[in-house]
């Protein structure tokens, strides 16, 4: 792929294995300033492991990569002192209280004392954590703890920030706004790297997507050209009887070719050129052919259909793990 | 390709002694807000001296006969350098359990002097071996401690155990990089720790072991440390095992320092 600015975050071929596991197989990312990508997968596609590897946490063992112009390996605390993160794993101490935690965390940038405590008060009133900010992280819900470990990473003002999975767990109010947060932040200028398992997530927050799955990126670009890899707007119809799926399907063979049946979800989808009455004509078909159907419609395609058509799988949606990782977090 | 890229206001980068003074400042005083909330953290120098030197004093002073002066006059200066011996060590406690959860990580993202996890931790624990011995002599004296070394010998008793106590924390930090819990830490500390304080001059003269034991027991360094230190507050000289207990500590911790630092860079870099 080619880039018209310079890349801020920049990588070629990352490897990494851990004893047997190859967790990163050649990996490269790009991204422009000011921009957000979002690397997306399931767990275990490697994700985490590059976002270490970037933030100087971990060394890849081939492969080379620079944040800000800074080569990870031979200048990492130049690297240090450009970015941002905030994660699953990079945490606030749990017995100070916020306020504790991030001025600690300015005096090791190696801010001054009183620029600190002013940045501090900027934070809070832009996070609306003022009630928060001299309780024991400890005593906090998980969502708050992620709008201040994410108010944290910010205290230094960097022009480069890194988000693991940053609302994995979290409710969808307290989704919607660590959005908005984030949303903020490029609007300011950050150059913005975040992983998530949530399809919405990439798409409502990138501007461009790269799909990671078993330590590859198996496919790059914006959300609109992911979805029209899948062949633009899609007819989905849900039968009522398991045994009429195959029936559908033949029924809606002259509305377009290459149908996917989805036979547990009792679900045929048909690609489709254009929109205009297809709806329609597939419920005449489907009426004339004696098919009974609970739903029909053209919608058009998410990320999840991305990923199907490049892995033959569905996405984890994560839900299964999210009790787990909150706990780590 | 010759965008120029925004850099950190006001960050410092590279590492000077200066920042790794004021780093290791801040990580002590992390380490003292930890203390502040869980003060349980101090009861192995607070409430356990204590019970040393009540027990051994009390249960064992009658018992035990030394040579030229009262037991528990003999008796302070081993539970002195045995409680110190121990929190020194115990630093790597601390630091295995500081390696298990993500505040490493973070550290490790900030661009800090990271050595300065390290030296923060051996600092606040040299606070807490003071506190340690500030306790130890009160209830020493409570209980018949009675040192005729002087205010200069005081200070050099101190000083001499404070320098020991320091030099083992980078034992204990080295440790502590290494074992994979801190479990398995606190079983090692006891396996090393006690035979080493018991077979030594701290509780009995060595006189009375068998011969190959007290051989052994007069050359290892917390007898040397424990019978300077017992001079020093006794009488107020440094006896004739000063210079070598103050060569073992300065040995211990030109070994034990880089190796400390090596180990946590082994440890946090994968």
């Amino acid at each position: 792929m080619t880039t018209t600015t310079a890349s801020v975050i920049h990588a070629r071929g990352l490897e990494k294995h851990f004893g047997a596991t190859h967790a990163l197989r050649g990996v490269d990312i790009d991204v422009p300033e000011g921009k957000i990508l979002a690397v997306l997968g399931p767990n275990g596609a490697g994700k985490t492991t590059a976002v270490r590897i970037l933030a100087t946490l971990t060394r890849a063992d081939a492969g080379e990569a620079t944040v800000g112009g800074f080569d990870v390996r031979r200048q990492p605390d130049r690297v240090r002192a450009s970015i941002g993160l905030t994660g699953q794993f990079a945490a606030l101490d749990e017995l100070l209280t916020w306020r504790e935690n991030v001025e600690m965390i300015g005096r090791l940038y190696h801010l001054p004392a009183p620029h600190v405590r002013a940045r501090a008060g900027e934070l809070l009133h832009a996070f609306d954590l003022e009630d928060a900010a001299d309780r024991i992280v400890k005593t906090y819900s998980g969502g708050m703890r992620r709008r201040l470990d994410l108010a944290g990473s910010l205290m230094a003002e960097p022009p480069i920030l890194f988000l693991d999975e940053p609302t994995t767990g979290l409710d969808p109010r307290s989704r919607l706004g660590m959005w908005e947060l984030i949303s903020g932040l490029v609007a300011g200028g950050t150059t913005l790297l975040l992983t998530t398992q949530y399809l919405e997530e990439a798409d409502r927050l990138a501007d461009q997507i790269a799909v990671m799955d078993h330590g590859r990126v198996i496919a790059r670009g914006t959300a609109d050209e992911l979805k029209s890899r899948v062949g633009g707007e899609r007819l989905e119809v849900t039968v009522s009887n398991d045994g009429q799926v195959e029936a559908a399907r033949a029924a809606l063979a002259g509305i377009g070719p290459d149908a996917r049946v989805d036979a547990g979800m009792r679900r045929v989808s048909v690609p489709v050129s254009a929109s205009d009455g297809v709806l329609t004509r597939a419920i005449r078909e489907l009426d004339a052919a004696g098919v009974a159907v609970d739903d029909a419609a053209v919608r058009r395609p998410t990320l999840d259909d991305v990923f199907l058509v490049l892995t033959g799988q569905h996405v984890a949606d994560g839900s299964t793990t999210d009790a787990g990782q909150e706990a780590v977090a | 390709m010759s965008a120029t890229h925004r850099t950190t206001r006001h960050v410092a980068v590279e590492t000077t002694l200066g920042t790794w003074l004021s780093d290791s400042l801040q990580m002590v005083k992390r380490n003292l807000l930890h203390i502040r909330r869980t003060p349980e953290l101090l009861l192995d120098v607070t409430i356990s001296p204590i019970m040393f030197v009540l027990l051994f004093s009390l249960v064992f002073g009658g018992a035990i006969d030394v040579p030229r002066d009262s037991y528990i006059n003999y008796l302070m200066a081993g539970i002195f350098v045995q409680t110190i011996a121990f929190a020194g060590i115990y630093t790597g406690v601390l630091l295995a359990n500081d390696l298990k959860n993500g505040m490493i990580d973070r550290f490790r993202s900030l661009p800090m002097a990271q050595s300065s996890v390290l030296t923060g931790r051996t600092l606040t624990d040299l606070l807490r071996a003071t506190l340690a011995v500030a306790i130890m002599w009160i209830v020493g004296m409570i209980v018949g401690f009675r040192p005729g070394g002087g205010v200069l010998g005081a200070a050099g008793a101190i000083g001499l155990m404070l320098l020991f106590g320091f030099a083992l924390s980078w034992i204990g930090v080295t440790m502590g990089a290494l074992v994979r819990t801190p479990e398995a830490l606190q079983g090692i500390i006891f396996a090393a720790v006690f035979p080493l304080t018991f077979v030594s001059s701290a509780f009995v003269p060595t006189e009375t072991m068998p011969s190959w034991l007290a051989w052994f027991a007069d050359r290892q360094p917390m007898t040397l440390v424990t019978n300077a230190v017992r001079s020093l507050t006794l009488d107020g000289s440094g006896g004739g095992t000063a210079l070598a207990a103050v060569a073992w500590t300065l040995g211990i911790l030109a070994v034990f320092f880089p190796l400390g630092v090596w180990a946590y860079r082994r440890r946090t870099t994968e």
